[in-house]
């Protein structure tokens, strides 16, 4: 019999019952909670008389909605935001389940607050009704993002019902490159195997180059697991992961601590076990990279031009003729070639502490270009805190960049925070679709570093030509 | 939720490869707090103007697949969030079906909660269905969830296949939460031995 998968060994400890036809009720440890995709099924709940079953391991926090701007405790304007962000407080107050409103410093982007809280732990099943949910697989936990109906599920039972995935492995080997980065990694990946790549497989990320990434560099790798069509994105923990985890508010203490300690050490994919789908990329190869079209897999290195729709075959064809016309790109074009009117930094793929160091790196004594718009919000209220202590806001401010409030801002622009129509935007969050970031917005995705080198020369720029 | 048993309409070819979550339904209609009236913003920004007037290239806007039932689309269908809007507003509309070659697994699962069956086929399969839809309102193919077949306007036969668990739930319309609640007895179990276990979770 071959040996375990992570993947293996965290469903094998999370089955509560499995069917003959091996359909499963996988436990669930953690569930998270944002306004957007919760109201119906606390609704549905309430209507055929259930109780959330969990409530002590449920957290919900608002961050799809909320504004962005320093004025924030004027209230939200839309009517419509109001009133979700609302019935999630209601919900949450009525329910006992844990719970950071707006105003408390704790409140960010949902994958932000899970790990920085010590909720997300190594071998645990997370679940949220948000793809980016794969954001917690940095930690060695199977998470994955689930529908209304699921979320609703979860509430009533503590359980999901589940088939298993197959295993694939990515491995990057060697070191990365001075200016190349963990979103750099992930985008290459997605650019080798598609947005349809993943699909029916839980990934694990291997190999040096993601051991030496820090906790923070992981969280963006597994993030974008759900671009590449993956159920979810795993990275086996470290010691890496436990200082990291050590001392969070809900993470075990003492003696807890010490067999919690054990049994995730036990927590890696045999040498013998049995991979699906096998993908190896040498770090030394990947460039910093930005995408020019529409969907997550349009990656090309910076130093690359603008590709033309006879570059590809099948149905690839036409949807990238639509992309270029979307994005308003001629074939030939360098990318470093194109400016831009916007930069957005933060998201739960890049508003972490270390994206923000990396930003105010290349933004020291700099100024942002004549007429582009740089906003930077900060993944959470704590990391917004630190980010002030170390003297990072005061960088950004003095570049004259937009220095804001938590929250998923221009991510997907629920908020007031949003691309008007034609403008172009380099962006450290994780879709280029049409529309994400404002009605015929235009995204192009790259890395923290990447995004404020453009920022500094209104283009699209190679960051190592900058240092 | 509402049975799924033979389902014969008309349906609509949309070959765009990656259609995603946001053109399914943007997120400027993900503020709601119902389930219902999404249809009518389903596919928005790629069916209306910036005004609100239709757009007559748009494929349902067009006269014949107006009151389409079924859709044949490009691969990797339904990829991006998990918003269970997308197949509320293509139910709303009066979606029951997706035929693709690939759907992106959160989608795929929301379907089913939803009395929405996609179904996954080869290429040359749903090359022939999406030039049997591209016929028009005369040409109705029919979804057999029993039988597991559909059949297209002019008779041709094409098998498929879905999981036994979740055809059992469509064709009779289940709960999935009444469902688990009879295995109740097993989460109790599980949960006894993971405290013991894993005390720290």
């Amino acid at each position: 019999m071959s040996g375990k998968t992570l993947y293996d060994k965290i469903w094998d400890a999370h089955v509560a019952h499995e069917a003959e036809d091996g359909t499963c009720l996988l436990y669930i440890d953690r569930h998270l909670v944002h306004e957007v995709t919760s109201p119906q099924a606390f609704e549905g709940l309430r209507m055929a008389g259930r109780k959330v079953h969990a409530p002590d391991k449920t957290i919900a926090v608002p961050d799809h909605n909320v504004p962005t701007t320093l004025d924030r405790e004027k209230g939200i304007e839309n009517e419509e935001s109001r009133i979700q962000v609302e019935a999630l407080d209601s919900n949450a107050r009525e329910t006992g389940i844990h719970y950071y409103p707006v105003n408390d410093v704790r409140q960010g982007i949902v994958h932000i607050v899970g790990p920085e809280q010590g909720w997300t732990l190594p071998g645990m099943t997370v679940v949220c009704g948000d793809s980016h949910t794969a954001t917690h697989g940095a930690f060695g936990a199977l998470a994955h993002g689930i529908g209304t109906s699921e979320v609703e599920h979860v509430l009533a039972t503590q359980t999901l019902i589940q088939q298993k995935s197959k295993n694939m492995k990515v491995e990057i080997t060697g070191k990365l490159n001075p200016g190349v980065t963990a979103k750099d990694i992930t985008l290459a990946v997605i650019g080798k195997t598609g947005t349809a790549g993943g699909t029916g497989y839980v990934i694990e990320y291997c190999g040096e180059a993601i051991r030496s990434l820090s906790m923070e560099g992981r969280m963006t790798v597994c993030n974008m697991a759900i671009e590449g069509g993956a159920r979810a994105g795993l990275i086996a923990p470290d010691e890496t992961t436990f200082a990291y985890v050590k001392g969070r508010p809900h993470a075990p203490k003492g003696a807890q601590w010490e067999a919690a300690l054990a049994w995730w050490k036990t927590l890696y994919s045999d040498d013998d076990a049995h991979w699906d789908k096998v993908i190896t990329i040498a770090a030394e190869e990947i460039e910093p990279v930005v995408t020019w079209g529409t969907s997550p897999e349009d990656v090309l290195p910076i130093s690359a031009k603008v590709p033309a729709p006879e570059d590809f075959t099948g149905g690839k064809v036409e949807a990238a003729k639509r992309a270029l016309d979307y994005m308003g790109l001629k074939p030939g074009t360098p990318l470093n070639e194109i400016k831009v009117d916007a930069v957005f930094i933060g998201s739960c793929t890049n508003g972490r502490i270390e994206d923000l160091r990396e930003v105010a790196k290349i933004l020291k004594g700099k100024k942002v270009a004549e007429g582009v718009r740089v906003m930077i919000v900060p993944g959470s209220g704590l990391v917004r805190e630190q980010a002030e202590q170390e003297g990072l806001a005061e960088i950004f401010e003095q570049a004259g960049a937009e220095w804001r409030l938590a929250g998923c801002s221009m991510c997907l622009a629920m908020n007031p925070d949003q691309l008007a129509p034609g403008e172009r935007c380099a962006s450290t969050s994780n879709r280029n679709f049409e529309g994400r970031q404002g009605y015929k917005g235009r995204t192009h995705l790259m890395s923290p570093a990447m995004a404020a080198a453009a920022a500094v020369t209104g283009h699209l720029t190679d960051v190592r030509e900058l240092a | 939720m509402e049975k799924f048993e033979k389902l014969t309409g008309i349906a609509a070819p949309m070959p765009l490869v990656n259609i995603d979550t946001d053109m399914i339904i943007p997120k400027v209609f993900l503020k709601t707090i119902k389930r219902s009236g999404l249809g009518v913003n389903l596919f928005d920004e790629m069916r209306y103007d910036r005004e609100g007037n239709e757009i007559p290239d748009f494929v349902l806007n067009k006269p014949q697949y107006r009151a389409a039932e079924i859709l044949v689309a490009g691969d990797n269908f339904g990829c991006g969030s998990s918003r269970e809007h997308a197949p509320w507003a293509l139910r709303d509309f009066g979606i029951k079906a997706v035929i693709s070659t690939s759907f992106a697994d959160i989608f795929f699962n929301n379907c089913f909660k939803n009395g929405i069956l996609p179904i996954v086929l080869p290429q040359e399969q749903v090359d022939l269905l999406m030039a049997d839809a591209e016929k028009g309102a005369n040409a109705r193919m029919t979804v057999d969830l029993e039988n597991q077949c559909i059949t297209t306007s002019d008779g041709i036969e094409i098998p498929f296949n879905v999981d036994p668990f979740r055809k059992h739930c469509l064709m009779n319309g289940l709960d999935d939460i009444g469902l688990t609640f009879e295995k109740k007895a097993a989460i109790d179990a599980f949960e006894q031995k993971a405290a013991q276990e894993r005390p720290w979770v």
